[in-house]
């Protein structure tokens, strides 16, 4: 089993419910996100390209934050979702420091939060925060080891990438291009 | 024109705009780490090498140094923890794929074995010291007997710390700057030439002074390699580490690494050293305190700029 998520950059239009919807149910703390919109724009007026993506940790297949925490509170459960045990971590921001997409940050109360691909939900066979509220259904999450999976299929039919390939992280959040 | 931008208006303390989880403590940390480490080399070194007569200074006294900037440090560290309560888990586990878990344990190790050598030593600065209990005499006894072993322990830990402080950052790939595998070596050459700097300040015997006035210009000269060393591998490397040799080829931090850590730190101690060793009478205070404070803010600078350097995106 390999948990994914896609993101269609042509369809997001960059409302944000996605950060709201995550904030909401995870109880993330105020001024704090696991995960936030990117917009990139290419060219000079009136030749504009824009690029829209909602991003949040990659559940990397190679991920530096587990590999550098000295107590082993990061961690990967089922699906490679990399998680923390909040009374496992001593908050010295190792892994802060390590990821290259700065998806984690220092929780108010000591410890290290990020995104679950919120494996609480998963578990009882719904979709993350995140997907389940997006008004233009531009995420698809699932098992990439299913072919019947939506992000499967997807990412079969369209032309996608990742963030940093060559930062060796292996990631498995794919933008749909 | 290409603009990147987080359009949801992240504000994650401690990692937006810049990543800046690491403050202080850290550099300081690595620093003293650093120093302790160095003094603890000579030590054991030259008592290992027969010489504890003829280096008295090094051997005996300056390893004094080495608890007091190891306690310190470890405060330092513990108040950059956020999680505080929980520090201990660090000792619940040893996770040898990360270079913070094999330094707490080296720590452990390091800093107790310079409390027990210091302890052996005591009477240097108190000469009629009584350790009132006799459990405390018998391990006094106990260690003595086997001062050779414990220096042994001590000389490879000292490396091990001194390297450990350097491959804490360099395991980072995701910060370009830190991510190299010569500071494993510089940070180790940075704290062997503060603590042979030590040696220098606190000896009064001139043979001893003339030794690790010596010893300290050969690392010196080391450490300058390797900086050289480091840059060459950044500007032959990919673009993101280009762009982190740029911080101080130009960049913000030009001025303040080759002032205080290059000339400062580096070349000014080297040739005042070298004068030294010509003949002419260097206050050996001078190179001394420069080097240690070049030492001291080599880590400033790299610890800092290092959270600065990122990969494009």
């Amino acid at each position: 089993m390999r948990y994914a998520m896609a993101v269609d950059t042509k369809k997001c239009v960059g409302c944000s419910d996605c950060v709201v919807a995550c904030q909401t149910e995870n109880d993330v703390p105020i001024g704090y996100c696991r995960d936030w919109v990117v917009e990139v724009v290419d060219g000079t007026y009136p030749q504009l390209e824009i690029e829209i993506r909602s991003e949040r940790c990659n559940q990397c297949d190679n991920p530096p934050c587990v590999r550098c925490c000295p107590t082993g509170a990061s961690h990967i459960v089922e699906g490679g979702v990399v998680m923390v045990k909040p009374n496992r971590c001593i908050g010295c921001g190792a892994c802060i420091a390590s990821c290259p997409y700065d998806a984690r940050y220092p929780h108010p109360k000591g410890y290290v939060d990020k995104c679950t691909f919120c494996i609480h939900r998963v578990r009882q066979g719904m979709q993350p925060a995140c997907v389940a509220v997006c008004p233009t259904k531009c995420m698809y999450f699932g098992d990439l080891d299913d072919p019947n999976s939506d992000v499967s299929k997807v990412l079969k039919k369209r032309k996608h990438k990742t963030l940093i390939p060559e930062a060796g992280t292996k990631p498995q959040l794919y933008f749909l291009i | 024109m290409n603009e990147e931008l987080i359009i949801s208006g992240r504000e994650n303390l401690g990692v937006d705009p810049q990543l800046h989880i690491w403050h202080w403590p850290i550099p300081l940390y690595l620093f003293l780490g650093g120093l302790a480490a160095g003094v603890l080399f000579f030590a054991a070194l030259y008592y290992l090498l027969g010489k504890e007569d003829e280096f008295r200074t090094a051997v005996r006294r300056v390893p004094f140094v080495a608890p007091i900037a190891l306690v310190i440090g470890l405060a330092a560290l513990f108040i950059d923890l956020r999680h505080k309560a929980f520090f201990w888990q660090l000792y619940t586990t040893i996770r040898l794929e990360s270079p913070m878990s094999w330094g707490a344990w080296t720590l452990l190790v390091i800093t107790t074995a310079s409390f027990i050598w210091c302890a052996l030593h005591i009477r240097e600065f108190f000469p009629d010291w009584d350790w009132k209990f006799s459990w405390l005499k018998e391990l006094e006894v106990f260690f003595n007997k086997h001062k050779k072993p414990l220096a042994w322990v001590i000389l490879i830990f000292a490396v091990i710390t001194g390297v450990y402080t350097g491959i804490l950052l360099s395991a980072f790939n995701a910060r370009p700057l830190w991510n190299t595998s010569v500071l494993g070596p510089l940070f180790l050459a940075s704290g062997l030439s503060a603590g042979a700097a030590t040696i220098v300040l606190s000896s009064k015997n001139s043979r001893e002074r003339l030794l690790f006035t010596k010893i300290d210009l050969i690392i010196l000269g080391v450490e300058l390699f390797l900086i050289v060393h480091m840059f060459m591998g950044f500007l032959a490397s990919t673009q993101v580490q280009i762009e982190a040799a740029g911080l101080f080829l130009g960049g913000p931090y030009t001025m303040v690494f080759w002032i205080f850590v290059v000339v400062l730190g580096i070349i000014i101690p080297a040739v005042l050293d070298l004068m030294e060793l010509r003949g002419f009478h260097i206050p050996a205070v001078v190179p001394g305190i420069l080097v240690l404070l070049g030492s001291l803010m080599f880590r400033f600078i790299f610890v800092f700029a290092g959270q600065v350097s990122r990969w494009l995106y």
